[in-house]
């Protein structure tokens, strides 16, 4: 859980950028009490803060690790270190939902990603008629999460129109219906906007093609951009619920999210193993989150306030 | 919706600059035009085809598919029948479905102010630099990132209805009975309530945070110089500064919280006695376990009027504010 340092002198852990001296005046103007009582107060509230929203994860951490018999056996307190948990949860097939959702998770990524860099270079670096046609179908695809399509989705997802392909049952139909995603798609927009355009004239003249423009010019450019599609892209996909529910048809198409429920369900399994199974569930996003961290932030902030 | 709707006529003269070679000049106005006429109309196109292709197959078809749905009754191998507007008189005239609607109303709202007002206090507490405060504000973001199903599993364990379950054993230090939280018809929709907030304030706290740190740093100064105290800056500086940041997270939250599901479906799938059951719970038993799948489709056209109405309201209201 060590923030990366490497923007010091401000930059750990979720900071922020704006550092001029004398302009960190703060709202409350906590950060500047320097009595005894101030810090003590300041402490506390940290201190409260953490309890609150990292307590009940540390208590899972622990509990993974413990003898959790029965629910009351939660706690933040190690008691009786333990493999057994990740054992029983292994024997109950733990290892293939969690290589189903990292199937699901790598090649759902790759195909998000591929398909936003493609359409952000039609969006930012070309004008051509009904352009804004295309920008308000991917606007509108905002208003409509797979919540309120569940039912449509999945008859779709069993007959698919013109091509007749039936994805129930297998991790394709977790996928592609993620290929798309309009957040994606808005961010690679703006951000290759902004790359000069004299980059691109000059390789126009020398006679490279769009292709080549676009994979060697404005791809290698856009990392930053590349690096918030990608840290959103993996925590929207792993954290996936209704629409694996929709397209598994048995525990061989699981993924892990959804097999704690069924691992809570069955008698024999005790809380322990739930965590255990839990802990694997939650690791991927939460490493993903700590690395990935400034472009986690960059892209929520940017994302939002601009809405 | 057919790409071949949206695909426009070739501009007309753009075959003959095409094959005029290298431009000579290098003048603005012809760099300028250079844009339009390297490659073909079509180029852009097919660099948004998988986009629009997947959009087409997992976003407008099934809207195009719900709304046709809620207008007949769904008859597997038999041939679906027109019913007009029958399925949304039954789901209006349903008390299940009304009841639904008001635990979903009262949950979205429950938890959009919940989660702003912690958000702002969180936001306004650790705003700052430094590493200790970076490491709790990170800590504290943790539970955006984890997977809702494991937030559902692990708050149902915390909730455990015994006195000794971890929440009822923390209420039982400072003095209160213990709660049957989501077993419990009269606590239910608020322990839901709970979850979602301590996993939806983090996220508003981080926003605000991007927000705090716009807002002018002058003006602070300036309320210092008016003796302002440290309750007026925050009321009349930062506040104001930050409305725009408060409507956006409205709109997210209101509509996250509207299409809830996973949640619900984990901790207690609309129980106990139908206390928690929110619309896409709903939609989710009419449709895929009772096979009623016209009628789920209506209250999925409903859910998703509500959602539009109200996002189109709030940017109303914006506009009207901004002039």
């Amino acid at each position: 859980m060590k923030p990366s340092s490497r923007n010091a002198p401000t930059g750990t852990g979720i900071g922020l950028s704006k550092s001029a001296p004398g302009l960190t005046e703060t709202a409350l103007g906590l950060t500047e009490s320097r009595s005894a009582g101030g810090r003590i107060l300041k402490a506390l509230t940290y201190l409260l803060v953490l309890v609150l929203f990292a307590g009940p994860l540390l208590a899972l951490l622990v509990s993974a690790f413990s003898r959790v018999k029965d629910p009351t056996q939660l706690s933040v307190i190690p008691s009786g270190a333990t493999l057994d948990n990740f054992r029983v949860a292994f024997d109950q097939g733990v290892l293939a939902y969690l290589l189903n959702s990292f199937f699901v998770v790598g090649f759902g990524l790759l195909l998000q990603v591929a398909v936003s860099v493609l359409a952000g270079y039609a969006l930012a670096r070309k004008v051509f008629p009904g352009m804004t046609l295309a920008l308000v179908a991917i606007l509108a695809t905002l208003m409509l999460p797979e919540e309120i399509l569940a039912l449509p989705l999945s008859l779709i997802l069993a007959d698919l129109p013109v091509v007749h392909f039936n994805l129930i049952g297998t991790l394709a139909g977790m996928i592609v219906p993620l290929g798309a995603w309009g957040f994606s798609i808005l961010v690679m927009t703006e951000f290759m906007k902004d790359v000069p355009k004299e980059l691109e004239e000059a390789a126009r003249i020398d006679g490279a093609g769009d292709l080549r423009i676009f994979a060697q010019i404005i791809l290698p450019m856009c990392r930053p951009a590349l690096g918030v599609i990608g840290v959103f892209g993996f925590t929207m996909i792993w954290d996936q619920y209704l629409l694996p529910l929709l397209v598994a048809t048995d525990s061989s198409s699981y993924t892990l999210p959804l097999a704690l429920r069924t691992l809570r369900i069955d008698p024999d399994v005790t809380p322990g193993v739930v965590l255990a199974a839990s802990l694997l569930a939650l690791l991927p996003s939460v490493i993903v989150f700590l690395f990935f961290q400034r472009s986690f932030v960059h892209g929520l902030s940017s994302g939002a306030l601009k809405g | 919706m057919s790409l071949d709707q949206v695909r426009p006529a070739p501009p007309p003269g753009q075959r003959a600059t095409r094959s005029a070679g290298r431009p000579a000049g290098g003048a603005a106005a012809e760099r300028r035009s250079r844009g339009r006429r390297s490659g073909r109309w079509w180029t852009p196109w097919l660099f948004l085809a998988p986009a629009l292709l997947l959009f087409l197959y997992f976003k407008f078809i099934p809207m195009a598919h719900a709304l046709t749905m809620s207008f007949q009754e769904v008859r597997p191998y038999l041939g679906n029948r027109w019913v007009g507007t029958d399925n949304y008189a039954t789901v209006l005239g349903s008390e299940g479905f009304r009841e639904a609607a008001w635990h979903t109303v009262v949950l979205a709202a429950g938890q959009t102010a919940g989660s702003l007002l912690l958000g702002l206090a969180l936001a306004l507490l650790m705003e700052g630099q430094g590493r200790r405060l970076g490491f709790v504000r990170s800590a504290a973001f943790l539970p955006v990132v984890v997977p809702v199903a494991v937030v559902a599993e692990l708050w149902r364990i915390m909730y455990h209805p015994t006195g000794d379950g971890m929440v009822n054993s923390l209420l039982g230090v400072v003095g209160f009975g213990p709660s049957g939280f989501i077993n419990d018809p009269d606590s239910s929709l608020v322990s839901l309530m709970v979850t979602g907030i301590w996993r939806g304030a983090p996220y508003d706290m981080m926003i605000f945070l991007a927000g705090l740190a716009s807002v002018d740093r002058g003006l602070y100064e300036a309320a210092k110089v008016d003796g302002a105290s440290r309750g007026q800056r925050v009321w009349h500086v930062t506040v104001p500064g930050l409305r725009s940041v408060f409507s956006i997270l409205f709109i997210l939250a209101a509509i996250r919280g509207l299409r809830v599901f996973t949640e619900v479906f984990l901790l207690t799938n609309g129980g106990p006695d139908g206390s928690t059951e929110v619309v896409m719970t709903l939609i989710y038993k009419l449709g895929l376990e009772q096979n009623r799948l016209g009628v789920g489709a209506a209250g999925a056209v409903l859910l998703f009027v509500t959602t539009l109405v109200l996002t189109i309201a709030v940017h109303l209201v914006r506009r009207r504010e901004s002039k």
